[in-house]
């Protein structure tokens, strides 16, 4: 079949701008975006540059965008990137988002590998080494399993929403590593790695939840989720002392107090310090004449029924004393 | 500006990580040089498992007589003694680095059977064994802080007046400058040929790269001509679907739904040697029986739980790449290019002839596979041998004094780039990759006899003679892959005359050699292993005795 590409080039060493250069090739029905793109590469033109190694989703080299989306080039189906493709039949094919571009769609992994690198990645055991292998139950294995199907290929950190407009976050991929140690049984840092993940800036709260990573995550390694895990065990850690726990800490207060969001008192209680408010004054005046926080925060009828649900949840607590937030 | 370092390793995946951990335990300043990033490394595609004997009522003898019976008595048993007496501790040593392997009911370390084994004992992740090892060797060399060049490309081994191996010159890909690296020992953990074969389950990086580098500089390549034909990979893109498919109980079936491997194989059946196997495959298909020049692999009665928990990946592949659900479909399969058994001879601890070089994992011949490799057994290669080799180099380099090397090296082998890129001719290095792969397949493939190999030998000096005349459409420095493709298949064309070599020599059928006009196993002329060096005109031949140490050479049956 007949393909059409669209690609983004970058020549830093010829033009300091990007441009789109369209090709045309033949491909068989089954072909992925990255075989369409190796024809390009080894038919018509050897200067388009791309990473790619093991055609198979393990080495998580080919990573790119595919009409705007991240993906592994070599899993993204060229039948299904046309189905996609809008009425022109083009498929759009960009270099990874949130990673600076080397040339055409070659990014920059070094910040990447970096942040992987700062988690302390590495299993930290505690205590005497067991004689033979440690024994850990097979169910723990397969938990930890998850997240070590990551291939580090990126496609989540080029998705994210929270990197694109900071670049101190550590991203999903780094805090999806971590999230692996804390919950490998033969680890003895958890406490450690919690502390540190939720104080450092660029940590597990600044996290927007949007999904991105959860969604374009080749391995279904589910990023997202782990760092939603990684703040409830730190909260249970007692590492309280950020604007994200005093958040879910003051969700979970209010909403069990009155049975719904006190959204003046929540904003109050999140925020560190008199410097911190004074900076949200001025949203706090528009919410108000805006209607949005009300004078007087009254207990909905049914509020004791919520209570009950609060008090029956933390009778079966999973683990350990303190709050389960359901994130936010 | 010369870089140095003590101990030069390059080749970043499984074999060379722990090559360069063990190198910094022993004291030595380690530079760490891949093309790509360690964990693009190919030793991700991995995905049966790790044997040992580890198991009270298994025995270290027990796998090493498996091993040896499997490389058709070709192995060095020396080499495979210490391969087995290892293992167990390597797995260990793995596992405290905190590979999560799979666990059984009582939580010690679960094993599965594999093929060729007489007792399961092949450990394992999932069915991403060699990704789970990959990474965890990753963390470990993040920890260690040792220095990684990522994207560099060696073109050259460098050697000084005496003739010692002192280091390298490699280009940074991404800024298009070559460097000097000087280095007291340099250990090539570079893997596989499998590009030389098209089509192959092997990366698009797997170019034996060192293999090249060790010949250039005059290291011996010994058992070239024993390649792995994996019985069971995929038609549309040589995807390879793990043997663990088989070990789980999987049959494999012919056209009229005969389970094949009865009539070459009746006891271990499916689970025989590959290189047997891969032979019963390719003869149902060359005599009708096939289903569209494939054969048929069949894990419908292991149950979806089972297939969900033990083979999840492969199911993903067989969906994408073949349209097939193993849940509810037989998949079609057929042999396909796998795992270099040859390459740079070694001694036990990773030693080249070539003082100051040393080599460890895919792209050395121990030899501990022979003739014919058993699964699982090279994912274990690479950490065992890897670890000696890191060693080894480590004392030799410390015992050196400094590499006394002219620092301007690099310039004429600069020039020689520059020309390359600069040079505009009719030729295409991608078409001559393709000319060169599947020729190989055809003429050098898991069948082979006197004449093809005769006419391989003349296409091939007529496609290095076409290298003269080739045109590299990208001028630019930066990041020129087109350049590095060039430099790929100048050594690929030069391995593949070494493989054929090998084939031409050696006048028997042993493991996955088979040469029809020359059917019988001769033990009397050919318990010997072929080693190429580089000649006027091309690979030089000669021969090697094989080291038995217990175990009298006999028929092999399965």
């Amino acid at each position: 079949m007949q393909v059409r590409l669209s690609v983004q080039r970058h020549h830093p060493e010829a033009e300091p701008r990007s441009w789109w250069q369209e090709y045309t090739v033949e491909v068989p029905e089954h072909a992925t975006v990255l075989d369409a793109l190796l024809e390009v590469r080894d038919g018509q033109d050897d200067s388009l540059t791309l990473r790619c190694s093991c055609r198979s989703h393990i080495c998580g080299s080919c990573v790119m965008k595919v009409n705007g989306r991240s993906a592994l080039g070599c899993k993204t189906k060229v039948s299904k990137a046309l189905e996609r493709s809008g009425a022109e039949g083009v498929i759009r094919v960009q270099p990874a988002g949130n990673m600076p571009v080397v040339k055409d769609l070659a990014v920059d992994l070094e910040g990447f590998f970096g942040k992987v690198a700062a988690v302390k990645p590495w299993l930290q055991p505690t205590g005497p080494a067991p004689e033979r292998e440690y024994i850990v139950s097979n169910a723990a294995m397969l938990n930890v399993r998850e997240a070590m199907a990551c291939i580090l290929c990126g496609a989540c950190v080029s998705e994210c929403n929270t990197l694109e407009v900071d670049g101190r976050f550590l991203g999903p991929a780094a805090l999806a590593k971590a999230w692996r140690f804390t919950e490998d049984p033969r680890d003895g840092m958890t406490a450690e790695r919690l502390g540190l993940l939720a104080s450092v800036p660029g940590g597990i709260w600044d996290c927007t939840h949007c999904f991105a990573c959860v969604e374009v995550c080749p391995k279904d390694v589910r990023p997202m989720d782990r760092i939603l895990e990684l703040r409830r065990r730190a909260m249970e850690f007692g590492f309280n002392d950020s604007n994200g726990s005093r958040h879910s800490q003051a969700f979970h207060d209010t909403i069990a107090h009155s049975g719904w969001l006190d959204e003046a008192r929540v904003a109050v209680r999140s925020l560190h310090g008199f410097d911190e408010l004074v900076d949200w004054v001025g949203v706090g005046i528009r919410s108000f004449l805006r209607g949005k926080v009300p004078l007087r925060h009254k207990p909905i009828p049914g509020a004791l029924r919520v209570k009950a649900i609060f008090l029956a949840a933390d009778r079966h607590a999973p683990r350990g004393p303190g709050p389960h937030p359901g994130g936010a | 500006m010369a870089i140095t370092h003590g101990v030069l390793v390059i080749g970043a995946g499984l074999a060379g990580m722990r090559a360069a951990l063990a190198a910094q335990a022993a004291g030595a300043d380690v530079a760490l040089l891949t093309k790509v990033y360690p964990v693009r490394s190919h030793s991700n595609a991995a995905q049966g498992g790790i044997n040992a004997a580890l198991n009270p009522e298994d025995s270290w003898e027990s796998h090493a007589y498996d091993t040896i019976k499997g490389s058709d008595y070709l192995g060095d048993q020396d080499a495979i003694e210490i391969l087995a007496r290892e293992a167990p501790g390597a797995i260990i040593e793995l596992e405290r680095m905190g590979v999560v392997f799979s666990r059984d009911e009582h939580g010690r370390l679960g094993s599965r059977n594999f093929g060729g084994a007489s007792h399961a004992r092949t450990y394992f992740v999932g069915d991403f064994t060699g990704q789970a090892i990959l990474h965890v060797l990753y963390e470990q060399l993040v920890k260690s802080g040792i220095r990684t060049y990522n994207e560099f490309f060696c073109t050259q081994l460098l050697r000084d007046a005496g003739g010692t191996v002192s280091g390298a010159l490699a280009l940074d890909m991404r800024s298009g400058e070559l460097h000097q690296i000087h280095a007291g020992a340099v250990i090539l953990c570079t893997g596989g040929i499998g590009r030389v074969f098209e089509p192959s389950t092997n990366a698009i990086i797997c170019t034996g790269d060192g293999d090249a580098l060790a010949y250039r500089s005059g290291a011996p390549l010994m058992d070239m001509e024993m390649v792995q034909f994996h019985p069971t990979t995929l038609q549309s893109n040589g995807a390879l679907i793990s043997e663990s498919a088989r070990g789980e109980g999987g049959h494999l079936v012919n056209r009229l739904g005969e389970r094949f491997m009865a009539q070459t194989a009746p006891h271990a059946m499916e689970l025989a040697s590959r290189d047997v196997v891969s032979r019963a495959a390719q003869i149902e298909i060359n005599e009708g029986r096939g289903v569209g020049g494939c054969v048929l692999l069949d894990v419908r009665h292991l149950g979806a739980a089972k297939i969900m928990e033990r083979l999840p990946q492969i199911r993903e592949l067989a969906l994408e790449f073949a349209g097939a659900d193993m849940i509810t479909d037989p998949v079609p399969v057929l042999p396909g290019m796998h795992y270099q058994m040859g390459g740079i001879r070694t001694d036990v601890c990773g030693a080249t002839p070539l003082p100051g070089l040393y080599a460890a994992g895919e792209c050395a011949c121990v030899s501990v596979h022979g003739g014919n490799r058993l699964g699982a057994n090279s994912l274990l290669e690479t950490v065992v041998f890897g670890k000696r080799a890191g060693e080894v180099a480590a004392r030799f380099a410390a015992s050196r004094p400094a590499p006394a090397l002219a620092e301007s090296l690099g310039a004429d082998e600069d020039r020689r780039l520059r020309a390359l890129v600069a040079q505009g001719g009719p030729e295409r290095s991608a078409a001559l990759r393709l000319e060169m792969g599947t020729l190989m397949t055809r003429q050098v493939g898991v069948f082979r006899d006197g004449p093809a190999l005769a006419g391989a030998e003349a296409r091939l000096v007529e496609l290095q003679g076409r290298l003269s005349r080739l045109g590299i459409g990208d001028k630019g420095r930066l990041f020129n892959q087109a350049l590095i493709g060039a430099l790929e298949l100048d050594f690929m064309l030069d391995l593949a005359r070494c493989v054929v070599a090998g084939a031409m020599a050696r006048t028997e059928s042993r493991g996955a050699h088979t040469r029809l006009d020359h059917p019988a196993r001769d033990d009397a002329h050919w318990l010997r292993h072929t080693l190429c060096f580089p000649g006027p005109d091309g690979p030089r031949v000669e021969t090697a005795p094989v080291t038995v140490t217990k175990w009298e050479p006999k028929e092999r049956q399965y």
